[in-house]
């Protein structure tokens, strides 16, 4: 039992169209505090719809999610007080359109914190210089490349101070050109001991910045390990043709 | 041709200037109006609430658990879709009669009673106008602001209505100008609508066309200044799109 475990998941089904589909078949993991922890698997293994379930964005059919202490899947928990707490990174960005970068930064904090404008305006565009995004404080998002985009919606959770940073497939929908300046943001960010759990399909990635590497298919986990173990010798047969494919 | 143009000033003078007949068009348009605001007021209030069950109903439909309020939430779609499909389905100017003659036979005030009727047909159609502006917003934005820890309301509030309303509005000024043109159907519940002072006028003068064709160009002039407006009013949008 690991006791410093920030989430802990319990034999979590999710099943898509009354039954039709089977996106996750009974997962148990667990997510340490400081660690990154990257999913990876083929498409349609149910690695997306694992994370989209650790902050309830996919109601679980059955199972149990634990974040620091508290049972989410409880349908008395208030989720929204503990979504504060998981900031999350999606494939396509979705940053407010109709905001400027700026005021995409400020808005949770300040209706959700109830943080004063200037105090939130000062938070914002000391993240934005970190991610070298200071002078796009005023631009819109569409003003924006795409790599630009997902470092703007990287800060954007990171305004509300989360304990988790939930990553789905965050450099898929980018241009490869674009890739590395969002897994450079993602390697600061894990350096300085953010806990993580990112769900990915760049191998480099989980291979250089990972603490554990979780390879699922058809809705369970096949095989977890560190990183080196998994790549360099994968145990089970499913692993074994996957990480073949991609070299 | 100056006999042409005497007749022409004869029929003028017979249909608009004689027994001040103009008045009769003056008091029709400014019921036409109100009708139209009155119903546009009704019309919009019952839309917003419509789209609001019926876009939270389908939006949750996923996420929520089964419960007893879910199963009440469920009834009021219910009745939502029946409403719509009641009133879409069916003429308007069945629905104003029915409204005049049936529900509120007692009722001494006809143009309230027309505006309610009208306003109740246009509800539905600026509820489907609002939930398909809300629908049309990618869920990625609801996802966005669920995950930043804003409840339902909040997100709809802070990230979905504003961009809604940017979409919506064209199409709700193109509704307003197809219910001023509908109010048209109000002389049959014996309101003196622009359409039904026409009509008055042809009945007294015997003389069909100039108080038609006087109707149908105030129609026209008032339908092109608000068509004018809405596409200054797309322009305006344009411009703060971003």
């Amino acid at each position: 039992m690991i006791t410093d475990a920030i989430i802990t998941v319990e034999g979590l089904y999710k099943e898509f169209g009354h039954g039709k589909v089977h996106a996750l078949n009974g997962v148990d993991a667990q997510v340490r505090k400081g660690e990154v922890l990257v999913v990876i698997g083929p498409s349609g293994s149910g690695k997306s719809t694992f994370l989209r379930c650790l902050n309830l964005l996919e109601l679980p059919t059955k199972g149990k999610i634990t974040f620091e202490g508290v049972d989410i899947t409880d349908s008395r928990v208030n989720i929204n007080i503990h979504r504060q707490k998981m900031g999350m990174v999606f494939q396509h960005f979705n940053l407010f359109p109709n905001m400027t970068v700026l005021k995409n930064l400020t808005l949770a904090p300040r209706k959700l914190k109830g943080m004063a404008q200037q105090a939130a305006d000062e938070k914002a565009m000391a993240l934005l210089a970190r991610v070298g995004l200071a002078d796009r404080a005023d631009a819109y998002p569409n003003q924006l490349s795409g790599g630009q985009k997902q470092r703007i919606a990287i800060v954007r959770a990171l305004a509300m101070d989360p304990e988790v940073m939930l990553f789905d497939e965050p450099t898929s929908a980018l241009d490869p050109e674009m890739v590395g300046e969002v897994l450079e943001v993602m390697k600061a960010l894990a350096r300085e001991g953010m806990t993580m759990v990112v769900v990915t399909h760049e191998m480099g990635f989980a291979r250089e910045v990972a603490d554990r590497v979780m390879f699922m298919d058809e809705g369970k986990v096949m095989e977890e390990n560190t990183p080196e173990n998994l790549f360099g010798n994968p145990q089970t047969q499913r692993a074994q043709e996957f990480l073949s494919k991609l070299l | 041709m100056a006999e042409w143009f005497a007749s022409v000033k004869a029929e003028f003078e017979l249909n608009f200037i004689k027994a001040d007949r103009w008045e009769y068009l003056v008091t029709g348009l400014g019921n036409t109006l109100l009708l139209t605001l009155v119903a546009l007021i009704v019309g919009v209030l019952i839309g917003i609430v419509v789209a609001a069950v019926r876009s939270t109903y389908d939006k949750t439909a996923e996420t929520a658990r089964p419960s007893f309020g879910r199963r009440v939430f469920g009834f009021f779609n219910g009745l939502c879709k029946v409403y719509l499909t009641v009133v879409r389905g069916t003429p308007v100017v069945v629905q104003v009669m029915i409204f005049f003659y049936v529900i509120f036979a007692a009722a001494k005030d006809g143009t309230m009673v027309a505006a309610l009727a009208f306003g109740i047909n246009s509800g539905a159609y600026v509820a489907e106008i609002i939930r398909g502006g809300i629908m049309s917003i990618d869920n990625g934005q609801f996802e966005a602001g669920r995950s930043l820890g804003f409840n339902y309301l909040q997100t709809m509030r802070y990230i979905i209505v504003p961009q809604t309303i940017k979409n919506v509005l064209p199409s709700l000024m193109n509704e307003f100008i197809a219910l001023l043109k509908e109010t048209s159907v109000a002389g049959y519940v014996a309101v003196q609508d622009l359409t039904k002072a026409g009509d008055i006028i042809r009945s007294r003068t015997y003389s069909a066309f100039m108080p038609l064709i006087a109707v149908a160009l105030i129609y026209l002039a008032v339908v092109m200044f608000f068509t004018w407006l809405v596409g200054k009013l797309e322009r305006r949008l344009r411009a703060s799109d971003h």
